[in-house]
């Protein structure tokens, strides 16, 4: 997706907002970012490997009208300047918005060290936040789109779009229904989703998969689709698939807002991150396997 | 900024007794840091900030200090500081997030401050305008390896529109700078930096004053030598008065001293 955020960002560069944009990095973009870095000239910071200076630099830039991006690698982002975050953008409300790069298990063999498996659940914590999640790598335009033109603090978490070949990506949406049947409910936050699309359509129709996938947080910004309500209601099995540790995930906030709703679930399963690290490293397919998070795994449950 | 154009002892002593009955009638310790940068304060806020220029009070811990200066500029007004540390209040025991235009971060949380300025003062250099920011950070806030980043991005970006200071009284939350982490001399280590370091009596106006005079082609850092507690015998370099509130009786004898200290002041 770093390509199309390149692209997303350079057009940004062109429209309304150009003079006020101001992008952050924490030395990292190499090979990707270039033509952003030569499309806003002084106001392409590279911050250096300082990332606590870089969030509060990002919030003192942003208390002066400018619209302020700041990227890293995601746990770089969010985890070493969580202070930052919360006193300096959040606590003053602060529009920047946090690019992470890598969001889940996206940088494999790397290691535990640049994993973010805790990401989105410990920011959404924050007042006002909003995180994003693109499924797709399309929907960096419309995201882009989106944080930037809202007035809170907001993360949006890359990663690498894995829809099955050949097939149609649907425009982006906060919810999109992406596989129809007469099977559970399943629902998905972020790239995860196109790795199960495939395997659902394989599936006879009345058992298939109504598979969903959000892409923005929290549910209180984002509520869900009326139809997918009504799919809860009437299915026998509820499952969450997410690339993120169990607590403070999207399970666990959504089991919640249903209580509060007084929506009963009949069966609900969670397939997420298990572990920092396991016993032996590998790439983000392999981790997925160890965490039970593959297509085998899923269908094994459903 | 609408200051007094050269503030007399007189105005220095006011702001002193007014910092301590505020302390005193809300029952609230941390006046020995807040004494410390006070003077420093008044001279920045009336004689050097104009127009849109910021203040970032870096060191959150002596936001008396900072209240106190706004009253003495009629941004807080009376019945303003007898709401400090009450319930309800905007005057919290650290600045406040929103609600007061001269405040422009909540801060509390050590080595903050000077990013935020340091981003704030490059908004301004972005911009092409020449607004000028001023942070005051602590002594004890260097050991956060945040300020060194700040220093760091503060250098690189040739930010000559902020002018660091440094409220050096040397006593820390838990002991003296030199025991609990010693980079003394403090200003040897910030000369190793492309800054422009001038260490000055921080209880001297004249001396801030011919400080603050001119413009650099280096990032400015004034090291304020100061007394935490200063102006008050009984409290200077002790390190319990980071945390003590007043007794009436210790209230009493700190207004007596200031008194008898403005006898002859103009």
């Amino acid at each position: 997706m770093r390509k199309q955020l390149c692209d997303a960002l350079v057009a940004r560069t062109a429209g309304a907002a150009s003079s006020r944009m101001v992008f952050l990095t924490g030395d990292l973009g190499f090979m990707a970012l270039e033509p952003l870095q030569q499309a806003l000239g002084a106001r392409f910071i590279n911050a250096g490997v300082a990332e606590q200076n870089m969030i509060s630099v990002a919030a003192g830039l942003a208390r002066q009208n400018l619209e302020v991006w700041v990227y890293s690698i995601a746990p770089f982002c969010y985890a070493r300047p969580f202070e930052q975050i919360r006193n300096d953008i959040t606590f003053h409300n602060l529009p920047v918005k946090l690019i992470g790069n890598g969001g889940g298990y996206g940088y494999g063999v790397m290691g535990p060290t640049h994993h973010a498996i805790e990401d989105y659940g410990v920011l959404l914590t924050l007042p006002n936040m909003s995180v994003y999640v693109p499924v797709f790598d399309q929907d960096m335009d419309a995201v882009i789109a989106r944080a930037g033109a809202s007035s809170r603090p907001a993360y949006i978490r890359m990663g690498r779009g894995e829809p099955p070949g050949g097939y149609a990506v649907p425009a982006y949406a906060p919810w999109r229904q992406l596989t129809g049947g007469g099977g559970a409910v399943v629902i998905t936050v972020g790239p995860l989703a196109g790795t199960y699309i495939a395997a659902f359509e394989r599936l006879p129709a009345k058992s298939r998969p109504n598979l969903w996938a959000v892409a923005e947080l929290p549910l209180e910004q984002n509520p869900m689709p009326a139809e997918l309500v009504s799919q809860i209601e009437q299915a026998s099995s509820l499952c969450v698939a997410e690339e993120h540790v169990r607590r403070g995930g999207f399970g666990s906030e959504l089991l919640l807002h249903l209580a509060d709703k007084n929506i009963a679930v009949r069966r609900f399963r969670h397939l997420y991150a298990r572990a920092h690290h396991f016993e032996r490293y590998g790439s983000q397919h392999f981790l997925r396997r160890q965490s039970a998070l593959d297509v085998d795994s899923m269908l094994a449950i459903l | 900024m609408t200051g007094i154009k050269k503030l007399t002892a007189k105005h220095f002593s006011a702001a002193r007794k007014r910092l301590l009955q505020m302390h005193f009638e809300s029952g609230v310790g941390h006046i020995g840091g807040n004494l410390s940068a006070l003077d420093a304060m008044l001279v920045v806020f009336h004689e050097y900030l104009s127009g849109e220029d910021k203040f970032i009070l870096s060191k959150g811990h002596s936001a008396g200090a900072l209240y106190t200066t706004l009253w003495s500029l009629g941004r807080l007004n009376e019945q303003d500081l007898k709401q400090f540390h009450q319930d309800d209040t905007l005057l919290a025991a650290h600045p406040p997030a929103q609600g007061i235009e001269d405040i422009q971060f909540a801060t509390g949380s050590l080595g903050h401050g000077l990013s935020l300025a340091a981003g704030t003062a490059l908004a301004f250099k972005l911009k092409g305008n020449a607004t000028r920011v001023v942070c005051l950070t602590s002594d004890g806030e260097w050991q956060e390896g945040s300020t060194w980043e700040a220093l760091i991005f503060a250098c690189h970006h040739r930010l000559f529109n902020l002018t660091v200071m440094v409220d050096h009284n040397n006593l820390q939350g838990f002991g003296s700078t030199a025991e609990v982490a010693s980079m003394s001399p403090l200003w040897d280590r910030l000369q190793g930096f492309d800054v422009d370091v001038q260490i000055i009596d921080g209880h001297d106006p004249d001396a801030i004053r011919t400080a603050l005079e001119g413009e650099s082609k280096r990032l400015r850092v004034i090291v304020l030598r100061t007394v935490k507690g200063h102006g008050v015998s009984f409290m200077e370099n002790r390190m319990e008065w980071h945390y003590l509130p007043l007794s009436e009786d210790q209230f009493k004898t700190a207004i007596e001293e200031i008194e008898r200290k403005e006898v002859g002041l103009k």
